[in-house]
């Protein structure tokens, strides 16, 4: 029924220019015959009477004008079951661990419709990492979308595992399904996850997806569609709660920038296309809770800022489009601080939502603001002591300066498999703070320095 | 308009070409087989440039393009309050009903529901003469928001018959000696703005509760605001803060491409939230509209113009309206890609050439006015920026601040240090402060402004004291200046700082922002008078009033505990030496 075409008229980088075809719909789904009987597969950018602009998935490699083109009436779709749960999969979908194909139950649009923002669920389940500068300073509930902002060599893959391997609602003992999905990463940064995985058991309730540095770039731009659809059938489908961690978003946006050059696009920023924080909002936003379903997104996905910088157009627009981020800093990580994540920077927006009575404690909200504004005030200070010595700063300012020290040292320092429960966290924290005056605490309520303060507490 | 069908020529993402039509410049037209709403945005030759409301994935060439001879149009009628629509004012809620939890393509659901009936009562009798603009009826909406039927605003006349009774929007309530029927529901073109009499002078302030804007910073009823930051700076938090507190009749709160959860979290709250003035439920004031970033870009581009048109309509019966919109710079970004696949001309950082145009034409639509009727109404605008890396220099920020009055600067190193509102008291203006001095002496207290300029004095010698402290330490600055960096840190923690989520702080009556800052300079005046007995400064600085003085703002009934502070500092001044 549908034909196959050899009238490609021209073929440039991912692209190919298909002529005199019948009239063929916006989006579909590809398939590329090679003179060898290979088969690669691409998807419609551009429809018109008179050419079909094809992206190829695969790479362009080994096509040529006697290539034949078959297009297949229909968009991209993922094959779905239960059966993939333990699966490892390529950046495209095919098995990759000797497996076989998916035989699906359901089969769905990767393009993935947006979840109707009056059909959500406001995220509000606390989640314990067990990782304090996370669950005390920058909490995260099931649901939230929550990006790790590292730089290249730092240990954000171990903290990754970390969440991954911790994390759980208070008072659950299920823990969450995983869904991996690799872009442009390096074949050993992938074994570490693997290996990771299968020393914890952690495989038997993950699907993966990988896509090597060595991988075509555009195939990139398909695995976190493929993932996430995935996610939303283990999510919405079997009601399960699904942590979806994807590494390297950066690999990701260079695969785009490349697709938005072949095509000649006016370039935005930095010459990353205009439609990246569209396109990037598409993936961030298949996150959340649907109301009246069980299970739940959140998303972890990871990206490297190219030279550290904050304000490259990748993290700055992940950071409009997710609630709040982890920041991987390099400074604390040469003082051999783990996980060395910098709160100053670092955000959790859907905090509120998940801490205080009936999540946490009351007093989680003061205490995190009290140990937030010290530490940054204590960091300032450095500075200043750099220039002037100890000796030149005031009283106050000089205890401001050793909390700060001792914060590094006994709140966000903590092993790679210590987990903490949040009301360790909690009491890790009044523990500095009672370094410092009571009148200092301006940020926490009288009622509660009362009730959990080290110094009342003793005496109960 | 005889409406003709034409052909799908070429589809690239949201934008198609098409040939054989004879619409108009922004007619809608159906697009494809599954007829999905698009608006036509260029004509070149024999082609229609067309901009699709849904994704087009499928849609092939050939296939039919049908037209429906008007442009888009809002619907204005009883109903819309407590509404939650995308951005072309689909109710969302219906889209659940129709499609379920992910929204599907070609669906079409009016704006108000056009079956429920409402009480219609008439303001007019046969034979009387009405105007554009005249209140014919009321209905009442909600418990406390009365609905004005009016004329529309091109048509005049003398009343043949007018109803009183149950009417859908439909119905015809009132037919004019022409002949022309009239129901309660006005269709209007959504990008062009519904007329007034005379716009007038921004005398009155909005009352927002939120010290640093009403204390320093103020919004003028009918004015304008802009409100950039970096990524986490707190719009948000403050567009919804505004919406929840400031008096105004209506609020429309536009989330244009931002987050869906974030739209949840509203749509829970508004519900649930008693509004104080009228102890009701303050959705029932409220029209949201909800395109986010990952809904299509061409609906969020139109949600904007939707959203005014709403906030224009009430704004008619006499109403004070606030519009928020979270993020314009969502919005010029999908002015932006929309442009690029036009393969327009791109002017600065690719960006439209006609972007401070559209950013003029949105912000001219606020205003307080003198309506068609005679009455007085009133849209402040709010708008969030969301400028790449933070950097104000860029496009949209710099064509908004040409037109806002308002500029509410966001310091992410505020943000760093968990101040709330991350709003910098030295970048921040508002070109109301003049206009609006002799109201705030008026209706608050005569030292209102003497009392807000010195605290910005302090604010502005701290700057310059902190940049030296940077080099030699606060130990080495003189004691009367040491003095001023403290007072400045008690301006800044005890009453610039508000924390958005405290249940009593998140809200300040003017007079208790009067008697908290003047709280402060008072105890800077007695600092300064120990100092020159011969008080030592760290005996001054460690005053447990001072300390005391901090939580004076988290107290609801406030002024006992502040006398007693107030009593307190009095006592240890005296006794100290
Ligand atoms: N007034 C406030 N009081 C207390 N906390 C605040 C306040 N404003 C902002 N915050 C904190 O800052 C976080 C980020 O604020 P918000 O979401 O408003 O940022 P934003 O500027 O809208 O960011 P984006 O551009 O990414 O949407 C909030 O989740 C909250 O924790
Ligand atoms: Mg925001």
């Amino acid at each position: 029924m549908t034909k196959e075409y050899k009238t490609i008229n021209e073929i440039k980088g991912p692209l190919l220019f298909v002529e005199k075809t019948e009239p063929v719909g916006f989006s579909e789904l590809v398939e590329i015959r090679t003179e060898k009987g290979e088969v690669k597969r691409g998807q419609v950018l551009d429809t018109s009477n008179e050419v079909v602009v094809v992206q190829v998935f695969e790479g362009t490699g080994g096509l040529g004008k006697e290539s034949s083109v078959k297009f297949t009436g229909d968009v991209i779709k993922m094959p779905l079951s239960p059966d993939i749960i333990g699966r490892v999969l390529s950046g495209s979908g095919q098995p990759k661990d000797g497996g076989p194909p998916i035989v699906p139950d359901v089969e769905r649009e990767i393009a993935g419709a947006a979840i109707n923002p009056a059909a959500r669920e406001k995220p509000r389940a606390f989640i314990q990492t067990g990782i304090s500068t996370i669950d005390g300073t920058n909490t995260l509930v099931r649901g939230q979308k929550l990006p790790i902002f590292s730089g290249a060599g730092l240990p954000h893959n171990d903290v990754a595992l970390q969440i991954a391997r911790q994390a759980k609602a208070l008072g659950e003992a299920e823990s969450f399904a995983v869904v991996f999905c690799a872009m442009g990463i390096t074949n050993e940064e992938a074994q570490h996850f693997m290996a990771d995985f299968e020393r914890t058991g952690a495989l038997e309730r993950a699907v993966i997806f990988l896509n090597l540095a060595d991988d075509p770039a555009v195939e990139r731009l398909l695995t976190p569609r493929l993932g996430l659809t995935t996610a939303e059938y283990l999510a919405f489908d079997l009601d399960m709660h699904v942590l979806v961690i994807y590494t390297d978003m950066t690999n990701y946006c260079e695969a785009m920038r490349q697709m938005g050059a072949a095509r000649e696009e006016v370039p935005g920023r930095r010459g990353y296309p205009g439609y990246m924080y569209t396109d990037l909002a598409i993936q961030y936003e298949r996150a959340g809770i649907i109301t009246g379903k069980k299970g739940s997104i959140t998303q972890f996905p990871i990206l490297t800022m190219p030279g550290d910088d904050i304000t490259h157009p990748i993290p700055d627009l992940s950071g409009y489009i997710t609630e709040g981020q982890l920041i991987v800093s390099r400074e604390l990580h040469r003082k051999g601080i783990y996980p060395p994540i910098d709160i100053r920077p670092s955000l959790s927006r859907l905090m509120n939502s998940g801490i205080g009575a009936g999540h946490t404690r009351e007093d989680h909200r003061a205490v995190s603001d009290q140990l937030y504004a010290y530490y940054a005030e204590g960091c300032d200070l450095r500075g200043l002591v750099a220039i002037v010595g100890k000796e030149a700063l005031s009283e106050r300012d000089r205890l401001v300066l050793e909390f700060a020290d001792a914060f590094e040292q006994k709140f966000v320092n903590q092993g790679r498999d210590e987990d903490r429960s949040i009301f360790d966290t909690l009491d890790i924290g009044w523990n500095l703070l009672q370094a410092l005056p009571e009148t200092m605490l301006t940020r926490i309520d009288d009622h509660l320095i009362k009730k959990y303060h080290p110094r009342y507490r003793k005496k109960e | 308009m005889e409406v003709g069908t034409g052909k799908v020529h070429r589809v690239a993402g949201p934008v198609v070409q098409a040939t054989g039509l004879k619409s108009h410049m922004y007619d809608l037209v159906l697009v494809g087989e599954e007829g999905l709403m698009s608006e036509v945005i260029g004509i070149s030759g024999d082609k229609h440039v067309i901009q699709v409301y849904e994704d087009t994935a499928g849609v092939k060439p050939g296939e039919p393009v049908k037209e429906t001879g008007a442009p888009l149009v809002a619907q204005l009628g009883p109903g819309i309050l407590t509404s939650i629509y995308d951005g072309i004012q689909r109710p969302l809620p219906q889209l659940i009903e129709a499609s379920g939890n992910f929204i599907s393509r070609g669906l079409f659901v009016d704006g108000i529901d056009h079956k429920k009936k409402w009480e219609f009562t008439p303001v007019v009798k046969k034979g009387d003469k009405v105007e554009p603009g005249q209140t014919i009826g009321t209905v009442q909406e909600q418990l406390l928001i009365k609905h004005k039927i009016m004329m529309p605003p091109d048509k005049r006349g003398t009343i043949k018959e007018i109803h009183s009774g149950n009417f859908t929007v439909e119905d015809t309530i009132c037919v004019l000696e022409d002949g022309t029927e009239l129901p309660m529901i006005q269709y209007w073109p959504v990008r062009k703005a519904r007329p007034s009499r005379i716009k007038q002078a921004p005398t009155i302030p909005l009352r927002t509760g939120q010290r640093v804007i009403d204390g320093f910073f103020s919004l003028a009823k009918g004015g304008t605001a802009a409100i950039p930051g970096g990524f986490g700076t707190g719009k948000t938090v403050m567009q919804q803060t505004l919406s929840k507190w400031s008096d105004v009749d209506i609020v429309v709160y536009v989330g244009c491409g931002e987050r869906g959860n974030e739209m949840a979290d509203l749509l829970h709250e508004f519900p649930e939230l008693v509004d104080p003035r009228t102890d009701r439920p303050l959705m029932e004031r409220s029209i949201v509209f909800a395109n986010t970033s990952n809904m299509p870009v061409a609906a969020r581009e139109a949600s904007i113009y939707t959203g005014i048109t709403t906030a224009e309509y009430y704004r008619d019966m006499g109403y004070d309206v606030m519009l928020t919109a979270d993020s314009t710079s969502r919005w010029a970004e999908a002015m932006r890609e929309l442009s690029s696949r036009l393969e327009e001309m791109p002017g600065e950082e690719g960006y439209p050439a006609y972007l401070g145009a559209r950013l003029a034409d949105f912000y001219e639509r606020s205003g307080r006015v003198t309506t068609l009727e005679g009455t007085e109404g009133s849209i402040s605008i709010v708008g969030a920026v969301s400028p790449p890396g933070g950097d104000f220099t860029e496009p949209v920020t710099q064509n908004t601040l040409r037109i806002t009055k308002v500029f509410w600067a966001l310091d992410s190193k505020l943000t760093q240090r968990r101040h709330f509102p991350s709003i910098n008291w030295l970048d921040s203006y508002s070109l109301y402060d003049l206009a609006l001095e002799p109201w705030f002496m008026e209706n608050v207290s005569p030292d209102w402004n003497k009392n807000k300029r010195r605290a910005m004095e302090i604010l502005q010698e701290n700057a310059e004291l902190e940049e030296i402290v940077m080099l030699v330490g606060s130990d080495a600055l003189p004691e009367d200046q040491q003095l001023t960096l403290e007072v400045a840190r008690m301006i800044i923690n005890f009453w610039l700082a508000q924390s958005a989520f405290h249940p009593v702080d998140t809200f300040c009556p003017y007079k208790k922002q009067f008697d908290l800052l003047k709280a402060i300079l008072e105890f800077r005046d007695r600092a300064f008078d120990a100092l020159a007995r011969g008080v030592p400064t760290d005996v001054i600085l460690g005053t447990p009033s001072k300390d005391a003085l901090a939580k004076v703002r988290l107290v609801e009934d406030y002024e006992p505990e502040l006398a007693r502070v107030a009593a307190q500092m009095e006592s240890e001044f005296k006794t100290m030496s």
